[in-house]
């Protein structure tokens, strides 16, 4: 019998993220660091092994390296394997032409013999801008229930955002009627979230057909689906009503780190049978000192706190010293909050220094906005960085 | 250097120094500081050192220890040369399985034979360190010795039920050995702590010699009678030792790590690998005060947390209070609680309004599974 998988996932992870500011600098968006521990693409990709997809192909093009590495063989995902696995597919010089992904689209067709390796029937194609819990093997149940060419998930958004998403216009059977990219005048609040299942054929057939269309710009949403519709292929929706997130902005980064906290969250990333698989840090327990005074938090492996935390995120092996206040924040791996600094309303990317009574922020309550800083910089001792600032270099105060 | 060595350790030598944890694993798989198991300390102290082979020795209850180390790769010791090799018991019509290190070891000498590595490190399970194997093995070459253990300064009697001591001349020459001394009035003595460094063909020569004469005792056949003619070398280990002999001593020894400075040369400057269990970040929810404790991942705490080492998984209730305690993986401990100087194993269960204590010299132990 010929080798193959029923399903191979497709996800593209060549998102710049340019709304997240110094976050992405130097990465790309799934590889931004969410929830203490983990970083956006564990998500989609702990999704595709909980749902039993065990191929998946993670279409990379901006700032590959750092999320290359965090990849790496798949083994934290269960993701190694001997025939399918994890694969990094980057843009490659061929003999014809060598060309950069052009868009959604064009990134799945120049990769179009990774997939046809597996002799798939379908193929599910994600992005790696989202927090989600989601069982695609479900999704592709409904997918040959309604003998559908291509389902698209749906999620019900408010009216009043609906204009910034793809939305779905559908007859009661879940059929798709009309696709609108950000509509100004939206007619339904059905949200596409970027999930698409395909049968195989049809997607080669699309994507061969929009790769010869020189009038169109290469993207699933523009053109590959409006094509497949106006042709009168099966197109049906996938209703989805858990927790979805775009962590695309500052401020919905901030919030979706904040809706883990709690007995009760809003999102529960500990859910025994629904692990959420990464790279785990290599660090002892944290430790809680004599001082520190934990409320309402998360707290990762390796750090070190004698001060007080509220209402915070913290990653791997950060370090709160005495009389320091971390509240309302989130705060990455291996940053250090020095004596009687305070953080307040940030966001702080990975191993910066907050000197000695150096303040970060302002309370939530003041409305100034999330303070973020970048990567491996240092706030001098006494500096005040305000609400809403955001640096990407050292920073010595006024 | 240490690329030319290969390490061995004895999962289950010890295993009734503390009998309560021991009873259903080998101490090697004996949980330790939140996320540990005892022989995570031993494996990663030879994996930082360089060394890529590792034969682990195991005779009964080594379920939890195959379980713990999987294909090795969290050692990174998945290796298509080495690696991690168990090396369960040997026997047949004629060969009992061992009873003593010295007949593991003699059952071992086929995986000793085809190894290629000049040198060997024996290390048991009982200690907690941050020991450079790579030197040792310098300062065996150094010396140009026969045999080198390393030892401990200690001034507290040792609880093991068998152990050695050293008496090292000014050039670190053992000039005597003693098993098993009465310590009492003694002060300060030289504890061997189970780390032991030989040639490859040395160690070969000595199993076959012993074979043929047949000796069943490592430290009285071949140590204590030929610390005269062999050159027995000891090694001084001046960093923090803690050797695991008996409940007082685990429960000392995990809350020593409580300390900043030796949590920070345990832990410090290298990585201690584990099994990762994927568990979500511990949260510690309105209402929670924890102090001067070690919190692993997995943990939800609600309620007061004081002194205490608290493994995966452990789930603390609104109003509970618990302190000196050192609560294993996924145990739950429901609403108003008190626990003083407790040990639970795994999984165990504390319903709400149970109060229990023990002392420091004899904490509490409930054993693994337990519902009270």
């Amino acid at each position: 019998m010929l080798r193959k998988k029923e399903c191979v996932a497709m996800l593209l992870a060549g998102g710049q993220g340019s709304r997240l500011y110094a976050l992405t600098n130097n990465i790309a968006k799934p590889a931004v660091a969410f929830g203490a521990k983990y970083r956006i693409i564990d998500f989609p990709l702990s999704n595709c092994i909980n749902s039993g997809i065990d191929t998946v192909g993670v279409l990379t093009q901006y700032e590959p390296l750092e999320l290359n590495e965090y990849i790496g063989n798949g083994q934290p995902w269960d993701l190694d394997r001997a025939f399918g696995g994890v694969h990094i597919l980057s843009p490659y010089q061929a003999k014809k032409k060598s060309s950069w992904f052009e868009g959604t689209a064009n990134a799945i067709y120049q990769n179009l013999h990774f997939m046809q390796k597996y002799n798939p029937d379908y193929i599910l194609i994600l992005s790696g801008d989202h927090i989600y819990k989601m069982n695609y093997a479900e999704m592709l149940r409904a997918h040959k229930a309604t003998g559908a060419d291509c389902t698209i998930a749906a999620i019900e958004v408010p009216m009043k955002e609906a204009s910034r998403f793809g939305i779905l216009n559908t007859n009661p059977d879940g059929s798709i009627y009309e696709f609108e990219e950000k509509p100004k005048q939206p007619k339904s609040n059905l949200a596409s979230m970027g999930i698409y299942i395909f049968t195989a054929e049809k997607l080669y057939k699309y994507l061969e057909e929009d790769e010869a269309n020189p009038a169109s710009s290469k993207d699933f949403g523009k053109d590959v689906l409006p094509a497949m519709l106006k042709a009168g292929e099966r197109m049906f929706s996938y209703r989805f009503s858990g927790y979805w997130k775009d962590v695309g902005t500052i401020s919905s980064l901030w919030e979706s780190n904040m809706d883990l906290l709690g007995k009760d969250p809003t999102f529960d990333v500990g859910d025994p049978g629904w692990k959420i698989h990464s790279r785990n840090p290599l660090a002892p327990p944290e430790y809680i000192g004599e001082t520190a005074d934990v409320e309402n938090s998360m707290i990762a492996l390796g750090c070190e706190i004698e001060g007080t935390v509220k209402n915070s995120v913290l990653a791997s092996n950060v370090v709160v010293e005495k009389g320091a206040t971390v509240h309302d924040s989130v705060v990455m791996a291996g940053t250090v909050v020095k004596a009687n600094a305070s953080v307040e309303y940030s966001i702080i990317d990975e191993n910066v220094v907050v000197e000695e009574g150096a303040s970060v922020g302002q309370p939530r309550e003041d409305g100034a906005g999330i303070a973020v800083l970048g990567k491996n910089i240092g706030i001098a001792a006494g500096a005040k960085v305000q609400g809403g600032a955001i640096l990407d270099k050292d920073y010595k105060g006024e | 250097m240490a690329h030319s060595t290969v390490g061995v350790i004895f999962s289950n030598i010890h295993d009734e120094n503390i009998p309560e944890l021991s009873r259903h694993r080998t101490m090697a798989s004996v949980p330790f500081v939140g996320r540990y198991r005892l022989i995570d300390f031993a494996l990663s102290n030879m994996v930082n050192s360089g060394i890529t082979t590792v034969g682990i020795v195991t005779k009964n209850n080594y379920q939890s220890l195959i379980d713990h180390l999987g294909s090795g790769k969290e050692w990174d010791l998945a290796r298509k040369d080495g690696g991690i090799i168990l090396l369960p018991p040997y026997s047949d019509e004629t060969d009992k399985p061992y009873t003593t290190r010295l007949e593991a070891l003699m059952s071992i000498t086929g995986f000793l034979t085809h190894r290629k590595e000049d040198y060997v490190v024996i290390s048991d399970c009982d200690g907690i360190s941050h020991m450079d194997i790579a030197d040792i093995v310098r300062f065996h070459e150094e010396k140009g010795a026969d045999i080198t253990m390393v030892y401990h300064k200690e001034t507290e009697p040792c609880e093991s039920s068998y152990f050695m001591t050293l008496l090292p001349g000014k050039d670190g020459r053992i000039k005597g050995l003693k098993i098993n001394p009465n310590l009492k009035g003694e002060g300060e003595y030289n504890l061997y702590v189970n780390v032991m460094v030989m040639r490859r063909e040395f160690l070969i020569n000595t199993i076959q010699d012993a074979v043929t004469r047949g000796f069943s005792s490592f430290g009285r056949d071949i140590l204590t009678k030929n610390v005269d003619t062999l050159k027995i070398y000891g090694y001084e280990f001046c960093g923090y030792y803690a050797g695991v002999n008996s409940m007082e001593d685990y429960y000392k020894h995990s809350m020593e790590l409580l300390r900043r400075d030796v949590r920070h040369e345990i832990f410090g400057g290298r990585d201690i690998y584990t099994k990762v269990r994927d568990s979500a970040p511990s949260k510690y929810l309105d209402g929670a005060v924890v102090r001067n404790s070690l919190i692993s991942d997995g943990c939800v705490i609600e309620g007061t947390v004081e002194n205490c080492i608290l493994f995966r998984g452990v789930k603390v209730g609104k109003g509970s209070v618990v302190r000196n305690s050192i609560i294993m993986q996924d145990t739950v401990i429901g609403e108003n609680v008190s626990l003083d100087c407790v040990i639970t194993d795994k999984n165990v269960v504390i319903r709400d309004r149970r109060t229990l204590a023990g002392c420091e010299t004899l904490p509490y132990f409930i054993a693994k599974g337990r519902m009270l």
